[in-house]
């Protein structure tokens, strides 16, 4: 009798998902889908209010990056202003854009992937998390806490919050950077460096370990998307976008962000609430891609801070030559590789003396009627795109979240894993959390991508092929 | 006019019969809170938040629209009338669209540092999310009405200040709003000067600037004493002529 098996709640990621994966009657896995199964409709109820308004609601999407909403609608108002923002303005953006990666990059690794690497992936799911992490190794947790903290405190510094500060506004920013904040923020950097290079270290003696896990973590070809300089060195904040193929040929370059609608498709299923995004000219399935670090390592030329440059040659390495690294495991160590790289690149433009201007703000009334605003979020590349009346007011609004971009691979990353490890009728705790720990290498944020709150538990069921339940797992 | 004596909250107070009994607490240093009413304005008692208690009187009475009277025992702090208060801050909560979080006036409205005011923790009746107009016609201004709560400020503001009386109330009960003119856009009202004054004194962020985003804009008042001021004393009256 075939059967599905539903993991539901996920757990160490940001949002609520199931999965469920439905095997036929001699126990061999079909298939296997990643379920989003929360609705929030941010793009409809923001119709009707103001685009001054825009990066105060979507930053509220997400307690975790929301300071790459705020940046991507200021850019986004900036567009409709029509106005080029003061030299001022945008590097103090660039930082507190960098400020998100190092927050978000080192939660996703020392809170919530490295109990999996640390303790294995087959131990106590009841302390396989930050704080069983603590226990066994104390120091190890306080730098990784510690460098979420350095990358919050940029935030606060320059936003006066934490978490969804309004700082960032269509013409520029709200408030002025000074020396006594700069000199703060750059007391981190010897120590914010250390534990980057730390964390570099420790998940490459875990590729060792993990070696014959490895290659089953969603393996597999599909494009890269992201942006990239003008020089076509890693970018964060602006640039044009890259698509390249798995097999590292780039295949679109040069892409205006005002033209994106031409190459990324939105598709709908029934199952889950995340849509699927897909490369337009390829059609959907098989315009798959993949955005965020994997996809910004494959993509770029090179990185422009000398260490991460560095790491950047020994990550492409892996690939071989003329080859993308597709092998969605190595998210973690290009993530490590960025978070180093926005660290240096932090110490660098706390030493530029332009960050000292006062001169931070264009004011424009309602200039276009389409503004369409992108930058790279911790996940991969985000996109705001508002139609506005000759007031302000909204008319139409699409948000495109990374999460979302990864959504076609995330499901063939879980079911590549399914596949893999679940035989017949024997479903293990540690095979649940390799599933799991698929999902996670995109560190996907479901709150943001379905535009959906949440907690993040797991759930998963195993269906038989009438769909009847026949075991639940759930955390 | 005569001097009268009071008590309030137990407190032997004295006033002219002519004052408020809102005004006569305030020489006092008695706070009482207040949302429609504001100094220089005329006195509505639209929100009820000033209401008090008189001994005798099984009736509330609004402090800003009721007279002295000698001997008068007025109660401003009771259980009941805080109950009251809290209650009315409740129904305004949920008769609006309030979303502190993204108002441009967050963290300095006077709706939102009531509710803290009144310990208002939750709202027990059902939210109406009314659909309201948001009208961002005007070239400076904007009115969100979904954020309006009918103080009436910026009506008596624009009419008795001013005096371009641009704005009125229509309709009835929960459909009663604020126009401008003969219910149009406000960008195309003949009678608004652009002044600006209706914004400075709405306590909420109904009537923004334009081009401010979240908790970024904070409303000042003070310029309203200001012309109050120099219109009693005449001071716009040119002293070396005869001319008034």
């Amino acid at each position: 009798m075939s059967k599905t098996i539903t993991i539901s709640p996920v757990t160490r990621i940001e949002g609520h998902a199931k999965i469920t994966i439905q095997m036929d009657d001699r126990g061999n896995v079909v298939d296997a889908r990643f379920h989003v199964n929360e609705f929030r409709g941010f793009e409809k109820f923001c119709e009707g209010r103001l685009m001054w308004e825009m990066g105060g609601i979507t930053s509220r999407i997400c307690g975790i990056c929301p300071t790459s909403h705020l940046i991507t609608s200021a850019k986004a108002g900036d567009d409709i202003l029509a106005v080029a923002i003061p030299e001022t303005a945008e590097k103090l953006r660039r930082l507190i854009t960098l400020a998100q990666w190092i927050q978000s990059h080192a939660l996703s690794f020392f809170h919530l992937s490295s109990p999996d690497f640390l303790l294995g992936f087959d131990s106590d799911p009841a302390t396989r998390n930050i704080f069983g992490l603590i226990t066994k190794d104390k120091e190890f947790a306080r730098r990784g806490i510690r460098l979420r903290k350095f990358g919050q405190d940029i935030i606060e510094v320059l936003g006066s919050r934490r978490i969804h500060t309004p700082w960032a506004v269509a013409g520029g920013v709200r408030e002025p950077f000074d020396a006594a904040k700069r000199d703060h923020l750059l007391a981190w950097i010897p120590e914010a460096k250390e534990t980057a290079l730390l964390a570099l270290t420790t998940l490459k003696s875990i590729h060792e370990q993990f070696a014959a896990d490895i290659p089953n973590f969603g393996s597999f070809r599909s494009m890269f998307v992201g942006l990239v300089a003008p020089d076509g060195a890693l970018e964060y904040y602006d640039g044009t976008l890259r698509v390249m193929d798995g097999s590292g040929n780039v295949i679109a370059d040069k892409i205006d962000i005002h033209k994106y609608d031409d190459y990324i498709g939105e598709a709908s299923e029934s199952w889950s609430y995340l849509k699927f995004p897909y490369y337009k000219p390829l059609g959907y399935q098989k315009g798959m891609f993949r955005v965020g670090p994997l996809a910004r390592m494959n993509i770029c030329d090179y990185i422009d801070t000398p260490l991460a440059e560095d790491e950047r040659k020994v990550f492409k390495a892996i690939a071989g030559k003329a080859e993308a690294v597709n092998n969605s495991f190595y998210y973690h160590y290009a993530r490590l590789i960025e978070l180093l790289f926005a660290v240096e690149k932090a110490e660098m433009l706390l030493h530029d003396p332009v960050m000292l201007g006062t001169n931070i703000r264009a004011r424009a009334m309602i200039n276009r009627r389409l503004g369409i605003g992108a930058s790279e979020a911790p996940r991969g590349t985000l996109f705001h795109r508002y139609e506005v009346d000759e007031n302000g007011v909204l008319q139409k609004v699409n948000l495109i979240i990374a999460t979302a971009q990864n959504n076609l691979a995330m499901n063939r990353t879980v079911r590549q894993l399914a596949i893999q490890y679940i035989d017949g009728n024997r479903i293990t705790e540690g095979i649940l959390n390799r599933v799991e720990a698929g999902i996670r290498c995109f560190d996907p944020c479901l709150s943001c991508s379905t535009h959906a709150s949440g907690r993040m538990p797991l759930h998963v069921q195993l269906l038989d092929c009438e769909g009847t339940v026949l075991s639940e797992l759930r955390r | 006019m005569a001097i009268l004596t009071l008590t309030i909250n137990g407190e032997h107070v004295s006033g002219k019969d002519d004052e408020s009994l809102l005004a006569i607490a305030q020489q006092h240093g008695i706070r009482i809170p207040t949302l429609c009413h504001l100094d220089g304005l005329s006195d509505v008692g639209a929100c009820r938040l000033c209401l008090v208690e008189i001994e005798g009187s099984p009736k509330l009475f609004p402090a800003c629209t009721t007279r002295p009277q000698e001997g008068m025992a007025v109660s401003t702090d009771t259980e009941r009338l805080r109950r009251y208060r809290r209650i009315i801050i409740e129904f305004l909560a949920s008769e609006g669209n309030h979303q502190c979080a993204v108002c441009v006036v967050n963290n300095h409205c006077e709706l939102q540092n009531l509710s803290y005011e009144t310990r208002l923790t939750h709202v027990s009746v059902p939210y109406l999310y009314p659909k309201k107009e948001l009208d961002a016609s005007h070239e400076n201004f904007i009115i969100d009405r979904n954020r309006c709560i009918l103080c009436t400020r910026c009506v008596r503001v624009c009419h008795e200040v001013e005096g371009a009386h641009t704005w009125d109330i229509a309709g009835r009960g929960i459909a009663c709003e604020i126009i401008s003119d003969l219910n149009q856009p406000w960008g195309t009202s003949e009678s608004c000067t652009s002044c600006g004054k209706c914004v400075l004194v709405c306590p909420t962020g109904a009537l923004i600037e334009k081009g401010e985003a979240v908790a970024e804009m904070e409303k000042k008042t003070d310029f309203l004493r200001y012309i109050v001021n120099a219109r009693r004393k005449r001071e716009w009256v040119n002293v070396d002529s005869d001319e008034e």
